[in-house]
């Protein structure tokens, strides 16, 4: 079984109306989701797509109101295994600033693993370790204030990594960045998982964000409409625009050209891509 | 203005004041507001300040940061100031006009007043400022600990670490909702202090709301990293006392004794 795996997940948002009325909402139905170790897998989707709530239910932060989600093999209904499973899978948010809980970056990063119960000397190790990989070692003594907001995410993955978790859940890390703090977040998570191993979940609405991934689902109405690799997805331009989804620029050209009669190749991903196709047109 | 305050920052330094345990920065500021009441007479209080001139000496942090944050507090100190200087009942009357009088021993309260408040503050931002509000509350922690049978610490403390290091996110997002109303006409900077303080409500509910939407981002973001309260929790910076921690209690005892015995002896 892979390490994340959901079968049949629907969570219904309970909410009360100005009579006290009971109304629920189906946030996520029927979601059935295999992630295996070692995979960079990005789940896309517009506002409001339940895409942020699935996230929520790969810690244990919500459980289903119907079907199982495994992580790791236990079971994220079970209590007894609730923070085995918050430890391997670390989560990171939208908003900076609302999860670092520490003045000092390296205090902040020392958080998840004051929570273990880790001994105070492999603290140090892991702190030290952590900044390193996300490169904000120079930053250890600053206050989190006085970080941009890429730098800041930079911290919480490092928070998260210090945990040595199997698998990072990102929701929507990048939402409140400029491009360039977007751009470092994501070096960030590709070589962490390059290199870790990481399992990398990535949930974002910037179609850039997953070309690089290794399996794409994508979300409508709390459920998955598309799934495959992003070649598969991104040649499917129509639909992913009923979606409500942007397709990367060089994806919609090359889209548009093959439209109007140029050959070219489905699912263009990058520029280079684009470029060598039209080179080979005569 | 509003970023004026420097209560609850901290200013990162090199110094032997910033390696000291938290623990003894507490004491040290608690014996001193003591010392600063049992003074009451002006070679105590040249005691105290030369005391606390060698501390921001040896901190490393700018006087003018220090005074700045007394800024903020420069409205209160003024009305303890007024208050002492006009209702104090003396025999000397110096200067009568309309129904004031203000007295010598009325000015001299004011001055004395004025003096302990205001090394009262430089004082305790001094320790704030050289002190992480996660050393700072892991100190009250460890201090407080005999009373966990009836008070919950840890949570105490966690939620002291976590006020202190939202005050500067918060106090900008009033900045922010303070100008995007300025933007569209409302008005912070005129009329009487009632006026004033009115038209603030309106800057209430926007922070009211921003500020609950963080505290659940951030209660979810604490237990997605496991966080369960203070039970089987290790420290990343645990505290134990080393050298320098008792020649510093040396020096606030030697501090204390001087201004006990001043306060005997003249």
């Amino acid at each position: 079984m892979g390490i994340v795996k959901t079968a049949k997940l629907i969570y219904d948002y309970i909410r009360y109306d100005e009579n006290e009325k009971e109304e629920t909402f189906r946030a996520i139905d029927g979601v059935d989701l295999e992630v295996e170790p070692g995979q960079f897998i990005a789940v896309l989707g517009h506002n409001g797509s339940g895409k942020s709530t699935l996230a929520k239910h790969l810690n244990a932060l919500l459980v289903p109101s119907e079907g199982t989600v495994w992580l790791d093999n236990m079971d994220t209904r079970d209590d007894s295994h609730i923070w085995d499973i918050r430890q391997e899978a670390g989560m990171v948010f939208q908003n900076p600033d609302n999860q670092i809980v520490a003045s000092v970056v390296e205090e902040d990063v020392g958080f998840g693993p004051e929570n273990l119960g880790v001994e105070t000397p492999e603290i140090w190790k892991r702190v030290a370790k952590s900044l390193e990989g996300v490169g904000m070692t120079a930053y250890r003594k600053h206050s989190p204030n006085k970080l941009s907001g890429g730098q800041k995410q930079r911290v919480a993955i490092a928070g998260v990594v210090a945990m040595q978790p199997k698998c990072i859940i990102l929701d929507e890390p990048t939402a409140m960045l400029d491009p360039n703090g977007r751009k470092e977040v994501l070096k960030v998570v590709h070589e962490l998982n390059r290199e870790e191993k990481v399992t990398v979940i990535l949930i974002t609405h910037y179609m850039e964000e997953v070309t690089d991934a290794d399996y794409v689902y994508v979300m409508d109405h709390g459920k998955v409409v598309m799934k495959g690799t992003p070649r598969e997805i991104f040649s499917q331009v129509e639909t992913l625009k009923a979606y409500r989804l942007d397709v990367p620029q060089v994806t919609l050209l090359a889209h548009e050209l093959k439209e109007s009669g140029v050959d070219v190749p489905d699912g263009v991903l990058t520029t280079g891509e684009l470029v060598d196709a039209l080179c080979r047109l005569n | 203005m509003l970023k004026d305050i420097t209560i609850g920052q901290y200013y990162p330094a090199d110094s032997a004041i910033h390696k000291l345990d938290p623990r003894v920065k507490i004491i040290t500021t608690v014996i001193y507001i003591v010392s600063l009441f049992v003074t009451n007479d002006w070679i105590g209080y040249l005691a105290a300040f030369l005391f606390l001139a060698a501390c921001i000496k040896v901190s490393k942090v700018p006087l003018s940061f220090i005074l700045k944050g007394m800024k903020s507090i420069a409205f209160l100190l003024g009305i303890t100031v007024v208050f002492n200087l006009i209702f104090t009942p003396g025999e000397e009357v110096l200067v009568t006009f309309w129904k004031i009088t203000i007295t010598e021993k009325g000015l001299e309260m004011a001055v004395r007043m004025a003096i302990r408040l205001s090394f009262l503050i430089v004082g305790t931002s001094l320790m704030t400022l050289t002190t992480t509000p996660n050393q700072l509350t892991n100190a009250l922690e460890r201090l407080m600990k005999p009373l966990s049978f009836m008070l919950p610490v840890h949570e105490i403390a966690m939620m002291m670490s976590i006020a202190l290091r939202f005050i500067p996110i918060l106090m900008e997002e009033t900045d922010k909702i303070m100008k995007a109303q300025m933007a569209r006409g409302a008005d912070f900077e005129t009329g009487n202090i009632i006026v004033r303080i009115k038209n603030m409500v309106p800057l209430l509910v926007p922070l009211f709301i921003s500020a609950f939407r963080r505290a659940n981002d951030l209660a979810m973001a604490m237990e997605a990293r496991c966080y369960h309260g203070g039970a089987g929790r290790t420290q990343m910076k645990p505290l134990s006392y080393r050298g320098n921690d008792w020649v510093a209690y040396g020096v606030m005892w030697g501090y204390l004794a001087v201004c006990i015995v001043l306060r005997i002896v003249f």
